[in-house]
């Protein structure tokens, strides 16, 4: 049995027939091909599939795809306009916040929420609101560094 | 980053040339390849640590809509046990065995026996994954559970369950290094002799990105690529074609593109990559497969997992006489790719530290369990020889009443360059030690610390320091040398540079990224040798296809030893470019120099022709020296010298909760020597994420297995400690900078340092925190809360 779904993602309407327990992350992985959102575990510790949905930083993991239906996603692609990069992309770029890369995507867009939540956040902050991501490589110094970068620069455009 | 002609790139923190598609989510990681008629593969795998297999029925898979196949070990006809690249046997000469290593059987698909939880036993191939997830369910697998062992203190006692019937007594292998008679007499001339258990637990690599691979056989030009989580390419397909498949080198392509970390785990040959290779083969489609994160908890190689009792012999005035070391390291189930050099060669051989030594004797027995395969994980055999030293110095300072700092200072192996021969067999690069902990003091303010933490202890506060000065042996290696001691290959790296007609470069590397920033730091190395701007160098790796040869990226050798192969193809092009530049400008090569990407009549810039002109009539040969071919492309192979000794000095102060037994981490300072750095940003990003995976040992990590049934207990993200955000601080890092003789780019290695050092470091600071209720040592690690609690309640009962 396959359902209906349709939702807009970063901007641009999809709709297609999808089993009931195809989760969210699969469904845009797989049948939307948009690869930018990770899968780096099955128990929705590691965060790497973290997207917006309707504004909230949700892990793509947690949720059936038909269950998002109807909802406005952004993902990591969509997140740069025109070509210029988000200041938290150019943060991460600025402050060495990355190294393989795979945890970054799912990074990235919780610390937009964050700073949503908290413009001007603290490292306690940060780190606090980093406790569902994961990140093997960087030990995070460099990911708090790059978070207040991006803190500075985005109340600097404001 | 725009940079212009002439500007020296080496030694500069410049930004990552690889993040823009990293940032955006346009990385192309294993799992985001997708092709036409790509089929999915599921693996069966057994839930008994232990158990033969008598039957398997696939008959229930095979009816379930959309599979294709369903394979067993049985289907495989012709195909080999994957393979062990380290022998240890007398009659090859290998130094130090004491008892032959068993080269037990690992088949891609077991059909006799599951050995661990998690062998696999048949694969499911289906049109999509949700099929393949569902018809894996439905083969039937007639068990017969046997006993089980996964202990390493226990695989070897009478009475253990045998795990293969070619190890007798679960008995691996037995080698020793050293000297055991000096060092008996070392400690009968000590004034203090100090003996303590030392454990280092299981841990799990936990790459962020789970192993992967796609396998996709071509029936029209029979090929097959296979793209792969790979930390080395070259070596996967070597592996593979040569011992396991039987089929020829040159018709298999293997890509390890954007690959998600790998700290060791993706360095090896694993079974799912064999029979999805083999599979497409058999089905002339490509077959897919993603682990699952508890599918990587039960088959990625894990690492550590030694019991080891350490004794040390110190005189009165706190010289160290002796040390003997008896380890015992599980091997677990099988034997991974390069599992026997870990506990070997790898460990035994940097046992004498940064130190002085009279005497050292190590003896290793490496033993086989119902458990994943153990195999190198970053520092791999190093930071486990670390951690013994630098807890059993520590231990014995206390014993002597000295302080830790003052008996390191006594101890430390005076500042060399050129040769330090040790004990163990190697012969160290170039060394200052006593350098970089003076730093590291002086960052900590040592003296200051000890007076607030006497203060404070009488508040009823349990602070504590912690030190280790390390050694870690990298830029892996010398071919000759690791044949002598068993390596099935040669650890050499190649590079082919190609300079296009208008003057932009690409970099065929061996070496391989998976979060080093190769492309960032490689690119800095041409354009500053070259002179040239950065946007005219590309680096390419990972791919079999355009790459020579290569060994990949392992035991911190890229920049030292795959950079060096750059390097000499890099000479190699201006040499040839000197002898064109000399044509075109009428002058004798020898009078030719390079300058500011220029050749030039030496002392003269205005008789000169830029590096495009030069590569142009590369390859329009039109004025042109005779018996010169044209073209402007070179191949090179670096084989080291010896291995580079990196070293350092880390300290760490903690503060434990005397209620909860909970460690807070105040401050982690580091000093790292890893001589010249190209991109200091980078090394640091390197080192940070170093210490925080030797922090997660020492607190948090660590696999467990249940002793009755064999089960991982730790087996998904949930259950298995990494460290967050929220646990780790801010680390201080800094740097003394020791050039290495050994290659001429002064590199050392850096990927491994913190890893080595802030286990014995944070571990050292928590027993000089509890020093005041009579602690002295913690033998097991991690030192949760509970653990530091009950050591704290053990303390107060004996009191």
């Amino acid at each position: 049995m396959k359902l209906p779904v349709k939702m807009t993602i970063n901007g641009q309407k999809v709709s297609h027939e999808v089993e009931p327990r195809l989760l969210l992350v699969h469904y845009i992985r797989e049948v939307v091909g948009l690869t930018g959102t990770h899968v780096g575990c099955d128990t929705s510790q590691c965060g790497a599939c973290t997207i917006l949905l309707g504004g909230q930083a949700v892990k793509a993991c947690t949720m059936f795809a038909v269950q998002a239906d109807g909802a406005t996603i952004l993902t990591i692609e969509g997140l740069a306009k025109n070509g210029e990069l988000h200041p938290i992309q150019q943060g991460f770029w600025e402050k060495h916040g990355l190294q393989c890369g795979f945890c970054t995507p799912g990074m990235i867009m919780t610390a937009y929420q964050m700073l949503e939540r908290y413009p001007k956040p603290t490292e306690d902050q940060i780190r606090h609101q980093l406790e569902g991501n994961l990140c093997r490589c960087t030990g995070y110094h460099n990911i708090v560094k790059a978070i207040e970068w991006a803190a500075e620069h985005m109340a600097g455009k404001k | 980053m725009a940079t212009v002609a002439g500007e020296r790139l080496f030694g500069k923190a410049i930004k990552r040339r690889e993040d823009p598609r990293f940032i955006t989510g346009r990385g192309q990681y294993v799992d985001d390849v997708k092709l036409p008629g790509m089929t999915y593969a599921a693996f069966v795998r057994s839930q008994h640590a232990h158990a033969k297999i008598r039957r398997i029925d696939a008959s229930a898979a095979l009816k379930h809509p959309g599979v294709v196949a369903v394979f067993t070990g049985k289907d495989m006809t012709g195909v080999n046990s994957l393979p062990c690249g380290w022998d240890l046997r007398k009659e090859k000469n290998i130094p130090g065995v004491v008892q032959d290593l068993a080269m037990v059987p690992h088949m891609p698909l077991m059909s006799d026996a599951a050995r661990h939880v998690g062998d696999p036993v048949a694969v499911v191939i289906a049109d999509s994954q949700a099929a393949a997830v569902d018809a894996a369910d439905k083969v039937k697998v007639d068990w017969e559970p046997l006993p089980s062992v996964t202990a390493t203190d226990k695989a070897a006692r009478a009475g253990a369950p045998q795990i293969h019937t070619s190890a007798p007594g679960n008995v691996a292998f037995k080698w020793e290094i050293g000297d055991r008679s000096a060092t008996d007499a070392a400690f009968k001339g000590a004034a203090v002799t100090v003996k303590k258990r030392i454990l280092n637990q299981r841990l799990v690599a936990n790459a962020m990105e789970p192993r992967a691979c796609i396998a996709r056989f071509d029936t029209a030009t029979g090929e097959l690529t296979l793209w792969v989580t790979s930390q080395n390419p070259h070596v996967h397909r070597l592996l593979m074609c040569a011992f396991v498949l039987g089929i020829p080198e040159h018709k298999v392509r293997v890509i390890a593109p954007d690959v998600g970390g790998g700290f060791g785990s993706k360095i090896f040959l694993y079974n799912e990559e064999v029979v999805c290779s083999w599979a497409s083969r058999q089905l002339k489609r490509p077959v897919r497969w993603t682990a699952t994160r508890r599918e990587a908890y039960l088959t990625d190689a894990h690492g550590r997992d030694h019991v080891t009792d350490a004794e040390l012999a110190l005189g009165k005035d706190g010289k160290i006489l002796g040390l003997r070391v008896k380890t015992t390291a599980n091997l677990g189930a099988y034997l991974s790719t390069f599992a026997p050099a870990v506990p070997t060669f790898l460990y035994g051989t940097l046992l004498n530290g940064v130190y002085t030594i009279g005497a050292i004797h190590c003896e290793v027995t490496g033993v086989f369990t119902n458990t994943t395969a153990v195999d190198a994980y970053r520092g791999a055999g190093r930071p486990e020889a670390c951690y013994v030293l630098e807890r059993i110095v520590e231990a014995g300072a206390r014993a002597l009443g000295m302080d830790v700092a003052e008996l390191r200072k006594k101890n430390f192996i005076p500042r060399f360059s050129g040769a330090y021969q040790t004990l163990v067999a190697v012969s160290y690069d170039s060394g200052d030690y006593a350098a970089a902990f003076d730093k590291l003091l002086q960052m900590l303010d040592y003296k200051k610390f000890r007076a607030e933490q006497a203060a404070s202890r009488k508040q009823g506060r349990l602070l504590g320091v912690g030190f280790s000065t390390y050694i870690e042996a990298c830029s892996i290696a010398p071919s000759k040398l690791v044949g002598a001691l068993g390596a099935g290959a040669g650890l050499y790296e190649s590079a082919k540079v190609r300079v296009h007609p208008t003057g932009g470069v690409t970099v065929y590397t061996g070496s391989h990224s998976h979060g080093q920033g190769h492309e960032t730091t490689f690119a800095q190395l041409v354009a500053d040798e070259l002179q040239i701007p950065i946007e005219q160098v590309d680096i390419v790796h990972g791919d079999t296809g355009a790459i020579p040869f290569g060994m990949g990226t392992y035991g911190s050798r890229s920049a030292s030893v795959g950079g060096t192969a750059i390097l000499m193809s890099l000479n190699k092009i201006k040499e040839k470019g000197r002898r064109i530049a000399a044509h075109l400008l009428e002058a004798s090569p020898n009078d030719i120099e390079y300058v500011k990407g220029q050749f030039q009549v030496k002392g003269v810039p205005s008789k000169a022709v830029p590096f495009g002109a030069v590569s142009l009539t590369a390859y329009v040969p039109h004025k042109y020296p005779d018996n010169l071919e044209p073209g402007l492309e070179e191949t090179s192979f670096y084989d080291p010298s010896n291995f580079c000794f990196p070293f350092g000095a880390h300290a760490c102060v903690v503060e434990v909760d005397r209620d909860t037994g909970t460690v807070k981490i105040l401050r982690y300072v580091a000093v790292d020597d890893v001589g010249k750095v190209i991109n200091p940003m980078i090394v640091d990003g390197m080192v940070h994420g170093g210490i925080a995976q030797g922090v997660g040992q020492a607190l948090w990590e660590g696999a467990v297995y249940d002793e009755g049934s064999g089960q991982l207990v730790t087996g998904s993200m949930m259950d298995y400690a990494l460290p967050k955000a929220d646990m780790l601080p801010l680390y201080e890092t800094d740097r003394t900078v020791t050039p290495t003789p050994v290659n001429p780019l002064g590199i050392k290695g850096a990927g491994e340092t913190g890893t080595i050092a802030a286990t014995p470091t944070v571990v050292n600071a928590v027993v000089d925190a509890l020093a005041p209720l009579g602690i002295d040592h913690i033998e097991a690690m991690p030192l949760t809360s509970e653990r530091v609690w009950k050591a704290i309640q053990a303390a107060k009962a004996k009191r």
